[in-house]
């Protein structure tokens, strides 16, 4: 019935950041209907897009994710009022701010998919998968991430020989 | 250390037809702080519930995980069994892999995976969730209702019907609003006096309602189940207890060349006045602009007349202050005004409709009081320059309406109607005269509207042209009426000898100023803003503050009556319990690290944060930092993400549970 699944060389991580009112119930609505798509993507649920905080993209990121996904009720349906407004101005300030940074803004995807709309969820992680897929794993990040480890604990016998010589 | 039980869900073969749930169970068993992990067909049946609550108190667990369903289908459930238990329901977590996992995707071993990650994930959220407490707010069972037209009066009879008091707030001196100028009201022509003057005087007589007319609010604190609301009672210049209603200082007064506002301007009145015979409470107002008394300080006839000695020239404002517990907002609407273009505003007028320049050019409210038996003219309809019976006179609708051009793009919803009835009761008084009606769409939806609207076509006999109008002259004592029949394609000019505009419906002036004292939004508009379009239609998204009537949007009277009633029900559903229980899902701001910016202020929808001065013992201000209020506090944690020192927390989201939940990836 269905084709032969391709596998691939590299499995993206992708890391979707969602509100529980709107795109959290539209990713629950895409598995009701019984709908498919890659399976690259981890949820975690938030209040509202406005409680999300640039940082964890970053966390994500460093944590080894390959793609970011935001997404919450369309403009003007937030449940909490003007929180996706919050968020939009946050991130299209944050996008600036990557870019400087240098990182590829292909990885991430900032959108609206409403408690209806299971199918453009599908739709965007099928194809946020696929295109990170083909841009390769991260790597900007992950370093960096390894640099932090061994600022945090001296656990390298490079460290370890530096400080003891101090 | 944790001892976290996980629980993996079969979903009958919802889940275990694409997910190993043995293995996933395996798996989670080995997590660090999992004490116990097991798998079952059916989680949120009976004895799988039965199954957690043995579970926790045999193994003595500390936070439980539900690998099933999503949490929007089935959290309720298993905090409840956990609550059951004796453990906090928020150490309970959910990690969906149903909805997320084995529904869409069908490799095994990519949704086992996938679903071992889930639960992961899930584990150390739950690790570092905390111990929640169900927050209770006490509820005054007082409300208030700002506006006495008949919105209010209906909200305020169905709240104090039901027991409770009410505090009745409107601004003019007699409740009654718009629909006590009214004529007939549409689609059934029975008289709006009539069914409107005996809920006032229930109102009056209403052993539960204060009433304080002539009155505005002046401040607002508080939050739902404890406002403080500071009424502005503003100086009558007359005894409400002392005065007993005679009129005798009206019939005596000099000054009776005061136009009366209730009556469009086309009555007059005395200075010291009520404003119409039926009014409530029937106890005069000096109006102090215009009394010889307050102008010149000779005169206080009135003073002299009165038998009771009611009339008190020294009279001042009062504020008092009513506690209470919800509050209705029904402050109605106003016409739009074609005189003149309001300043600052994107409205840009109607200066071609010579409206205020040509005496017999006049909007619908005015016809309303031509019309109505208590009116100026007694129920003939004469034109305002020279008293003479119009025999051709024209309707336009839509003025102001539907005109983006002119600032205003939304439907007023009651001009069709409305002009449908002025045609006929223009008909039932001038035998021998025409009614024209300019109009773009007849808007007809309703019980018996488009039967009433047909009638005034099919046997009053007003003709109807679908166009628009360019513009209106005087010529000698006619006004030609410049227009266009689209359906026909030509050019179309009447000699009228009146003209009734159906002007747009607007909040009623200073609308927004109230929005903000009250603390809700509001639209481009300034209509009050629901929390929900279609689903919370009367709440506004402050919670405890309701809408009810024109104040909301444009609304006729049946409408509006069951939006009051709504808003009362919801009122009586808040005051049903004693206490106020709600999710503990709120922010809470650690002192300690607050600077004080109160960024989260500028972001807060709800208006929940507030100032709060940390002293030390000798009472020396040491600094301002932040406070949400636990019991406006929506719970978006828009606050958190925006605060620069991270001293703002969202109880349930905390940035430690997200970055558990990153960091097990």
């Amino acid at each position: 019935m269905h084709p032969e699944k391709q596998k691939h060389a590299f499995e993206p991580r992708i890391i979707a950041f969602v509100c529980t009112w709107c795109t959290y119930a539209g990713a629950d609505l895409a598995g009701t209907s019984r709908m498919q798509y890659p399976p690259n993507v981890r949820l975690l649920k938030f209040p509202c897009t406005g409680r999300i905080d640039p940082v964890f993209i970053l966390k994500a990121f460093q944590q080894g994710a390959d793609g970011v996904l935001v997404s919450g009720c369309h403009p003007g349906d937030c449940h909490y009022i003007a929180g996706n407004y919050h968020a939009r101005r946050r991130f299209a300030a944050f996008r600036k701010l990557l870019e400087f940074i240098g990182v590829d803004l292909n990885r991430l995807q900032f959108s609206w998919v409403s408690a209806a709309e299971g199918g453009k969820w599908v739709e965007m992680v099928t194809e946020l998968t696929e295109r990170v897929r083909a841009m390769g794993p991260m790597h900007e990040f992950k370093e960096l991430a390894l640099e932090e480890q061994w600022s945090g604990a001296i656990d390298t016998p490079e460290l370890k020989e530096a400080y003891n010589a101090i | 250390m944790s001892r976290i039980g996980v629980f993996v869900c079969h979903c009958g073969e919802n889940i275990s037809r694409t997910v190993d749930v043995e293995r996933v169970a395996a798996q989670a068993g080995k997590l660090p702080g999992v004490a116990f992990a097991t798998d079952y067909k059916y989680m949120c049946s009976d004895p799988g519930q039965n199954l957690l609550k043995k579970a926790i108190s045999e193994q003595r667990l500390s936070h439980v995980v539900v690998a099933a369903c999503s949490p929007r289908m089935h959290e309720r459930t298993f905090r409840k069994a956990v609550e059951a238990a004796g453990l906090n329901s928020f150490l309970c977590e959910m990690a969906n892999i149903r909805e997320h996992c084995s529904w869409v995707h069908e490799d095994r071993e990519e949704a086992t995976a996938k679903a071992i990650e889930i639960v992961g994930m899930m584990v150390e959220r739950v690790k570092k969730n905390r111990v929640l407490p169900t927050i209770t707010v006490p509820v005054t069972k007082r409300s208030l209702v700002i506006g006495g037209g008949i919105a209010g009066i209906q909200a305020a009879l169905d709240i104090a019907d039901a027991g409770h008091e009410v505090v009745l707030v409107e601004r003019e001196p007699s409740i009654g609003g718009h629909m006590a100028q009214l004529s007939e009201t549409f689609p059934t022509l029975d008289c709006s006096q009539c069914i409107m003057t005996p809920k006032m005087v229930d109102v009056a007589n209403h052993p539960r309602i204060t009433l304080h007319t002539y009155s505005e609010i002046e401040h607002v604190e508080g939050y739902i189940g404890n406002f403080q609301v500071t009424v502005r009672k503003k100086a009558r210049s007359v005894n409400e207890e002392k005065c007993t209603g005679c009129g005798v200082c009206m019939t005596k007064c000099p000054q009776k060349k005061i136009p009366n506002a209730f009556d469009c301007n086309l009555g007059m009145r005395t200075a010291i006045y009520v404003p119409f015979p039926q009014a409530v409470p029937n106890t005069p107002v000096i109006d102090r602009d215009n009394c010889t008394k307050f102008k010149t300080g000779k005169c206080g006839v009135c003073q002299k007349v009165c038998g009771p000695g009611a009339v008190d020239f020294e009279q001042e404002d009062r504020l008092i202050v009513e506690p209470v517990g919800a509050i209705v907002v029904a402050t109605g609407f106003k016409l739009y005004d074609i005189s003149e273009k309001p300043k600052g505003s994107p409205i840009k007028g109607y200066g071609e409709f010579g409206h205020n320049k040509i005496p017999d050019v006049i909007d619908g409210m005015t016809f309303e009081r031509l019309a109505s038996a208590s009116g100026p003219t007694g129920g003939k309809i004469l034109r305002p320059s020279d008293g003479r019976e119009p025999k051709q006179i024209v309707f336009i609708q839509c003025v102001g309406s539907r005109a983006r051009e002119k600032g205003i793009s939304y439907c007023s919803k009651v001009c069709c109607m409305y002009t449908a009835k002025h045609t006929m009761l223009y008909h039932h008084k001038v035998h021998d005269g025409q009614a024209y009606v300019f109009f773009m769409d007849a808007r007809t939806p309703g019980k018996s509207y488009d039967e009433f609207w047909r009638r005034s076509i099919e046997e009053e006999e007003a003709v109807y042209i679908r166009g628009m109008v360019s513009r209106l002259y005087q010529k000698g004592d006619k006004i030609v009426v410049m227009g266009s029949d689209i359906a026909v394609g030509v050019q179309v000019e009447i000699e009228a000898d009146m003209v009734v505009l159906a002007t747009a419906i607007q909040p009623q002036l200073g609308a927004d100023t109230l929005a903000q004292k009250l603390g809700i939004s509001y639209d481009n508009y300034h209509f009050y803003s629901e929390a929900h379009a279609k689903l919370r239609p009367v709440e506004c998204a402050t919670a405890g503050i309701y809408l009810a009537g024109a104040c909301q949007g444009p609304k006729d009277i049946p409408d509006t009556v069951s939006q009051a009633s709504a808003a009362a029900a919801k009122v009586m559903t808040l005051f049903a319990k004693d206490k106020l229980e709600r999710e503990p899902i709120v922010a809470r701001v650690r002192e300690t690290g607050c600077v004080g910016c109160f960024y989260c202020k500028k972001v807060c929808p709800y208006g929940a944060v507030e100032e709060k001065e940390i002293r030390d013992r000798q009472g020396n201000l040491i600094k301002v930092v932040a406070y949400v209020n636990p019991g406006v506090c929506g719970g978006c944690g828009t606050c958190q993400a925006t605060c620069p020192s991270k001293s703002v927390e969202l109880d349930g989201y905390t940035d430690e549970q997200i970055v558990a939940m990153i960091e097990a990836l």
